[in-house]
């Protein structure tokens, strides 16, 4: 049994140490916001807040987990969330909608750690996730978007 | 070769009815053979929309949501006619009946020439359309949900409409035509007024107008509006609830995780499923046997996912890797399909007058051969169907473009009735066109009723691993295609012939899908293969467009663009090295070939003149200079031009600054809809022009995952700019037609660039 911080709940669960947090939270926790693309930490698709930083589900097993606060898209908010939220709606980022919940993951830690990010902090940040229906022009967008909105 | 006309001569033989391939009468697309089921206080008015007492209006919804945006698109155009509120529209998947079976893509697969006006074509077409109706099928796909539906969406609208303006005029008693209707309600002068909720039951009993008067273009209200996508809330984007097959979660819901034969086609020879069978929460160890064209493996059935995929990584298999494929190696079929057309001259798609004359006059004459290999889907999420078989019946939910294919595959499966089979359509995480397949739901059904009886029953979720899903895949057909252009002495391009090599994709899906036999499939030319090369607007003086098509043992499908997606860059590659060997301008020599297709020069000069053509090109951030390149191509009813922008790194990597894209695609419904497809089909294409290749050897595909099978990534990818030209004409595609121009408008700015001239896909300078 392992004992985790997930959206800010104290969870004990069931499944083996060697779980990656990916598949904990699809399975036995039935969050099924945080997706599955590869399993080799090469399209972002699973990405969560461990202690506020972007780490990749798929490959991050629970045991090494324990004293760690974790956040899934289900459970993030704050101001940069609901202002990447709000510029994702506005600019209609989303196509097929599968691989957004790591790219918005992806862009809410870099607000958090960058409120005013350069066009090189931006592709940095953004680099490790892919998209197969080519929404990365307007992700750019609403990052931008979302990082005036901040400001004002 | 007079087979051509076999088929099409029968269909003229039966009369010289000359409608519009999408004109069947209304009534005929209206109402569903069986009843809609409803809620409690909704009515249903046809087979398209129901309304509810709350005044909420839902529009039966028989395409899948890919991320293509048809769900908004054909809701706007429904809501449209209907005058309905839009913030209080939604939409409901439909069942599977004969009235939602795809007409469009069916009709479009006739192999007529765009510019042929011919009643014969016409004849074709309509009987196409009314067999269709029969005994087609419910799809998504071919671009062709907006085309398909254009008309049948908007008289439902204007069908319910008038019902509900007739029960308002019964209950006011006044004329029906002094009644107005405007987001969602109805009132009159006399100052009545009531909502749709509050008139629908009487509305649904009024009868149903047997002719409907459609609104005048200057009468949309939606139509036309760049409107966010009605699902993006429902979606639970940045929420983390959007429903994609994977997602499903059923009450005791059990997951399998499978392998499958590395040789395409392969066999399981013997497992042992002993040391799988100790991890924690595996339920049993099965074989699975190959359903749909898809390879046998074998599934482990856990009670969860990690379980499950952990598990079936310690099954021992022993493969019996004789398939038809297991001597395979794409690289020598490549050379084989280049030795191909050193005697074979292949089916006549085009011709017009006499090649083999004008290039023995011609007085210089350029040849080339061309070559793109075979590629993967690889949607973001993998193939997955969850399906629970109890007391025999099934329900299956499915990220599927074919549920009426589906149904009938589970119901086959399972030895059931097909209407003992409730197919739910999820939203898809990414189509492409592998979810026209039902290889993984045959596969599903077989592993649920594999662990019914021990379990109950119990829904199960089959998911494949992304390994699993590049390797199994049906990939897009490699070509080889060659080109042989004659000039007079003047320069003027006299003769183009072009001869084509590959496999045909139609044949193995008519067995593979459909289970009709090879014997009756085979010869029947598939103009999947040769669109994109026969089918374009250049008027060339002197033709012969043909295809060869060869049999290979790769499993091939639909991907996006299908044929478009290399005859494009094989076309348009040709067309620069013509214009070049002429002396000419890439425009100017286009242009020339243009002179009666006026609509498409309008959408290569927009293209142009956003680009700034005949300006010098701006060197790159990092100084690096600069070229462009064009490419026009008419697809699935839409013309685009696109030009590239493009540098290259000190090391040779190719980089593509900026595309403009123009595209014409009749009425634009959405023009936000619109412009994200062309975003969409330009970075689909461009990731297959840089980094696409399937190499398979011994029958084992190569690729597995996205560091062996890259694609574009943010940073790299280029700023977009598209344009819409206006048109009222009837509404075309746009979900593939933004994929074939990328890859030749960035071959010949490399050509500008750099005087290389590349033949073959994916794209590497020497």
């Amino acid at each position: 049994m392992t004992t985790l911080q997930i959206n800010g709940q104290t969870r004990t669960v069931q499944s083996e140490p060697d779980t990656p947090l990916l598949w904990l939270l699809r399975g036995e926790l039935q969050l099924t916001g945080t997706k599955y693309g590869c399993g080799m930490a090469l399209c972002g698709a699973c990405t969560v807040h461990v202690d506020g930083e972007p780490v990749r589900g798929c490959v991050t097993p629970i045991a090494g987990l324990e004293k760690k606060s974790i956040t899934t898209i289900e459970g993030l908010a704050g101001k940069e969330a609901d202002a990447v939220r709000a510029a994702w709606l506005q600019v209609d980022v989303a196509q097929c909608g599968y691989c957004q919940s790591g790219q918005i993951m992806a862009a809410v830690a870099l607000l958090k750690k960058t409120p005013s990010p350069s066009e090189a902090e931006i592709d940095q940040a953004m680099q490790g996730h892919l998209c197969r229906c080519g929404t990365y022009p307007r992700i750019r967008s609403a990052i931008r978007a979302a990082a005036r909105a901040l400001k004002a | 070769m007079k087979r051509r006309h076999f088929f099409l001569g029968s269909l003229a033989a039966a009369g010289a009815l000359t409608v519009g391939w999408g004109l069947l009468p209304v009534r005929q697309r209206l109402q569903t053979s069986s009843p809609l089921p409803v809620r409690p206080g909704q009515v249903a008015f046809n087979g398209w929309v129901k309304i509810s007492a709350d005044g909420s209006v839902s529009v039966v919804m028989p395409k899948s949501e890919m991320g293509q945006g048809v769900h908004t698109g054909l809701a706007m155009v429904l809501a449209d006619e209907l005058d309905a509120d839009w913030p209080r529209v939604r939409i409901e998947p439909a069942p599977v009946d004969k009235i939602y079976n795809n007409l469009a893509t069916v009709v479009d697969s006739l192999p007529f020439h765009p510019d042929n006006d011919a009643s014969l074509k016409r004849v074709a077409g309509w009987l196409t359309a009314k067999t269709m109706r029969e005994v087609g099928v419910m799809m998504t796909g071919g671009s062709s949900s907006m085309k398909d539906l254009w008309l049948p969406m908007r008289q439902a609208g204007a069908s319910a409409r008038a019902m509900l303006v007739a029960a308002a005029a019964q209950a006011w008693k006044v004329p029906a035509s002094e009644i107005t209707v405007k987001a969602g309600v109805l009132s009159h002068a006399s100052g009545n007024t009531a909502g749709f909720g509050e008139l629908a039951d009487a509305a649904a009993k009024q009868a149903v107008p047997g002719d409907v008067k459609l609104k005048e273009p200057a009468q949309f209200t939606l139509i036309g509006k760049p409107l966010p996508r009605l699902e993006s809330a429902a979606k639970g984007i940045g929420m983390g609830t959007a429903g994609f097959g994977l997602d499903v979660l059923q009450p005791g819901q059990l997951y399998a995780s499978v392998v499958m034969c590395p040789t395409l086609g392969g066999y399981v020879g013997s497992f042992d499923g002993s040391e799988a069978a100790k991890v924690a929460g595996v339920k049993k160890v099965i074989g699975v046997s190959a359903r749909a064209g898809g390879t046998a493996g074998v599934a482990v059935v856990a009670s969860s996912p990690w379980a499950a995929m952990k598990a079936v990584k310690l099954v021992k298999v022993v493969w019996d890797e004789a398939g038809p494929a297991s001597s395979f190696n794409s690289d020598a079929a490549l050379t084989q399909l280049a030795k191909t057309l050193d005697t074979e001259t292949g089916f006549g798609f085009y011709s017009t007058g006499d090649v083999e004359a004008a290039l023995k006059d011609a007085a210089k004459t350029l040849s080339a051969e061309y070559s793109a290999p075979w590629l993967a889907h690889m949607t973001m999420e993998p193939q997955n169907c969850t399906v629970q078989f109890k007391d025999g019946r099934a329900t299956v939910w499915a990220p599927t473009q074919v549920p009426g294919l589906a149904r009938s595959e589970v119901a086959q499966v399972l030895g059931i009735a097909a209407d003992q089979v409730d197919v739910r359509v999820t939203l898809l995480g990414g189509g492409f066109g592998r979810r026209l397949e039902v290889d993984f739901i045959g596969q599903a059904a077989a592993i649920a009723k594999a662990v019914s009886a021990e379990t109950g029953g119990a829904p199960v979720q089959t998911f494949w691993s992304r390994e699993q899903d590049t390797q199994h895949d049906f990939y897009r057909p490699a070509a080889v295609s060659r080109f042989t252009a004659g000039f007079s002495a003047k320069n003027e391009l006299m003769a183009w012939r072009n001869v084509s090599a590959g496999q045909a994709i139609v044949p193995q899906v008519l067995q593979r899908v459909f289970g009709l036999p090879a014997g009756l499939v085979k010869g029947s030319p598939d103009k999947t293969a040769s669109e994109g090369a026969f089918d374009q607007p250049y008027e060339w003086p002197a033709a012969r467009i043909a295809h060869q098509a060869v049999d290979l043992p790769v499993p091939v499908g639909f991907w996006r663009a299908v044929g478009h997606s290399h005859q494009a860059f094989f076309k348009e590659s040709f067309v620069d090295e013509a214009a070049n060997a002429a002396g000419q301008d890439p425009l100017a020599f286009r242009a020339a070939l243009l002179q009666k297709h006026p609509r498409h020069l309008a959408v290569l000069q927009k293209a142009a003149q956003m680009a700034g053509w005949g300006t010098p090109s701006p060197n790159a951030p990092d100084g690096a200079k600069t070229a462009r390149g064009m490419a026009l191509h008419q697809s699935f009813g839409s013309i685009v031009a696109q030009v590239a922008e493009v540098s290259l790194a000190a090391d040779k990597t190719i980089r593509v600054h900026r595309v403009f894209c123009a595209v014409d695609c009749g009425t634009p419904v959405n023009p936000n809809l619109i412009r994200q497809q062309m975003e969409s089909g330009i970075v689909f294409g461009l990731s297959a022009a840089l980094y696409g290749r399937i190499d398979i050897r011994q029958g084992r595909v190569q690729q597995g995952n996205f560091h062996d099978q890259p694609m574009l990534r943010f940073a790299d990818c280029p700023a977009i700019a598209t344009e819409i030209i206006a048109s009222s004409a009837h509404p075309e595609g746009v979900g593939e037609p933004g994929t074939p121009p990328i890859a030749p408008a960035v071959a010949n700015a490399l050509f500008a660039l750099s005087g290389q001239r590349l033949r073959s896909l994916p794209l590497k300078l020497a």
